[in-house]
């Protein structure tokens, strides 16, 4: 019989959590942002029908980036909340600050209790009635909610990515206003070569504050392209810039180690930042528990 | 508790309900309750709805009326629904269940839309009412019988197409148009004449208009147009389009139209005694 070695929950904890956020830096970011007819929702993200922004409830969409089998589930089980909580009271009272806190509670118990946290990150968003009522939650892998005011990134690097649209974001921009400065955003992120910003390559959608009922809308295909030629023309110096402030502002945030900073299983066979992977890809990893991470 | 969130699952929502919160279904509820004691007579009951096809949608109508035994519970209930952007429901029989069963169908639509990012078939909207309908089989054999009426535009046809039940979850198709509920003899009968293919929607509204009268007229459970209160039927129409509820002015409209004829004579239009000749066919 052998005992097992004893492992302090500090050191546990930081495993877990090291774990998570390698899995994470592996994909790519997401950005949540508020222009003045609702939220959009900008990912990169080249396939066209496994989604990383999608549809909850009437006012409230879920982005999410890291493992898509993880993602999707939370996805599935944040529509079964949602669904099962306006059946039994009224669809007024599906709330996302509800949904947010449902979330956080269920990650927090996975990253707890569970050997292998879930590799993802979050946003809940909410178009209100006004502006002033949107609400914007980002959850991370252990549960811990951040509630974000105009705009919020998501994935390994948020940091440079909330740095680049902390100094662009306006309030009241329009669409395509937005999406630029979404785009500018997104592109910090690139280490050198520089983020695809073809429609092709992006999955966008909006919750539209004036719609009725469902107010979850796509932007794909001819309207997108249209939708980013404006935001180009709008905003032409946007990529160099967006480069620029997110190599400034990465400096003393990096401290998590990022993919291929040694990673023990972050290596070629993940899909990179290359941009060719589908988000399919992602599963592709090796499965949990393959003893790469434990340290 | 997450975990039956979190399985993969189903992705129909009232399975999702039977296994996470099976309590929540109407029909066990029911079930576990057993027979209320003063019987379902006592309680409100929906009457009379018509449906019609017409060249490129479908049309329904459902009078206003809610009667418990002899009493008249309630002037205007709505018995007509937007299941989906392109179906609609209406229901007959308990009207307690039937709105319960029909918000469940409507969750049911959304949530696998939601989770499958498609819409199912019409034929697959019209076999998961089946299957909700059946589950109350319990509660129609102690009396609380509620059938719907389901009607939808087929993307895939162009057409629009209804469906009729059985309390055992019976689904058939119905061709043209069909009606259900206390006054549904009445107002069938009604529809056969007045009816012809490929009418315009103006005249399928018309049409199900004067069907409800004619079911109002004998059937004393089936509300008329009340134009004291300016309670009119519920019409809605389903096309290319999508669901569109036509407003209580336009309903009111078609509804006063019906009344004004009927000043004239008061049994409303009359078809021709003898076929004119010309061309076998179904029309007419």
């Amino acid at each position: 019989m052998s005992m097992p070695f004893y492992v302090s929950p500090e050191q546990a904890m930081k495993d877990k959590a090291d774990y998570a956020r390698k899995g994470i830096a592996r994909g790519r970011s997401g950005v949540v942002i508020q222009y003045d007819g609702g939220i959009l929702f900008v990912a990169p993200n080249p396939s066209r029908a496994l989604h990383k922004i999608s549809e909850i409830y009437d006012r409230i969409a879920f982005a999410a980036v890291g493992r898509y089998n993880e993602y999707e589930a939370l996805r599935k089980a944040g529509v079964r909340h949602a669904d099962l909580t306006g059946y039994q009271y009224d669809r007024q009272d599906v709330t996302a600050r509800g949904l947010a806190n449902w979330y956080a509670q269920t990650l927090g118990t996975i990253f707890t209790d569970s050997p292998k946290p879930f590799e993802v990150e979050i946003v809940v968003a909410e178009v209100g009635e006004t502006p002033a009522e949107d609400q914007i939650y980002r959850i991370t892998f252990d549960g811990s909610v951040n509630d974000e005011h105009g705009y919020g990134a998501m994935g390994g690097q948020a940091d440079k990515i909330s740095a680049v649209l902390k100094e662009r974001y306006v309030e009241g921009a329009s669409v395509s206003d937005a999406l630029a400065v979404a785009i500018a955003g997104l592109q910090a992120q690139a280490n050198g070569d520089r983020a695809e910003i073809t429609a092709g390559q992006l999955e966008v959608a909006v919750l539209e504050r004036g719609r009725d009922h469902r107010t979850f809308r796509r932007i794909a295909g001819a309207p997108l392209e249209a939708l980013l030629a404006e935001a180009t023309a709008a905003a032409p110096a946007v990529a160099a810039e967006g480069e620029a402030a997110g190599g400034g502002a990465a400096g003393g945030e990096g401290a998590e180690p990022v993919g291929g900073s040694g990673a023990p299983d972050g290596g070629s066979a993940t899909a990179g930042r290359g941009g060719t992977a589908p988000p399919g890809g992602e599963q592709a990893r090796p499965p949990a528990g393959d003893g790469g991470a434990g340290g | 508790m997450a975990a039956a969130y979190l399985g993969a699952g189903t992705s129909s929502f009232t399975e999702f309900l039977r296994s996470a919160a099976p309590d929540l279904l109407p029909a066990a509820r029911l079930m576990a309750g057993g027979a209320a004691d003063a019987g379902p007579g006592a309680l409100p009951h929906g009457t009379t709805i018509v449906a019609a096809a017409f060249a490129g949608g479908v049309v329904m109508a459902g009078d206003r009326r809610a009667t418990a035994g002899n009493m008249i519970s309630q002037r205007d209930i709505e018995k007509v629904f937007r299941s989906d952007q392109y179906s609609c429901i209406g229901i007959a029989g308990v009207a307690g269940i039937g709105v319960e069963l029909v918000r469940l169908f409507q969750v049911e639509l959304e949530h696998y839309e939601k989770l499958e990012g498609r819409v199912l078939s019409t034929e697959g909207k019209a076999n998961r009412l089946a299957r909700i309908v059946r589950d109350n089989l319990g509660g129609a054999m102690q009396g609380f019988v509620v059938v719907p009426l389901f009607a939808g535009y087929d993307t895939d046809r162009g057409t629009g197409r209804i469906f009729s039940y059985d309390v055992a979850g019976g689904r058939y198709e119905e061709h043209r148009f069909h009606s259900i509920g206390s006054g549904s003899v009445f107002a069938r009968g009604s529809l056969k004449k007045l009816y012809a293919d490929q009418m315009s929607q103006a005249d399928a509204v018309l049409a199900c208009m004067q069907a409800l009268y004619d079911a109002a007229d004998d059937d004393a459970a089936t509300g008329g147009p009340d134009v004291t209160r300016r309670i009119y039927p519920v019409v809605v129409t389903v096309t290319a389009d999508g669901f569109r509820r036509l407003t209580d002015a336009e309903s009111g409209a078609v509804a006063e139209a019906v009344i004004a004829d009927r000043m004239r004579s008061p049994d409303g239009p009359t078809s021709a005694l003898r076929q004119p000749a010309g061309p076998a066919g179904p029309a007419g």
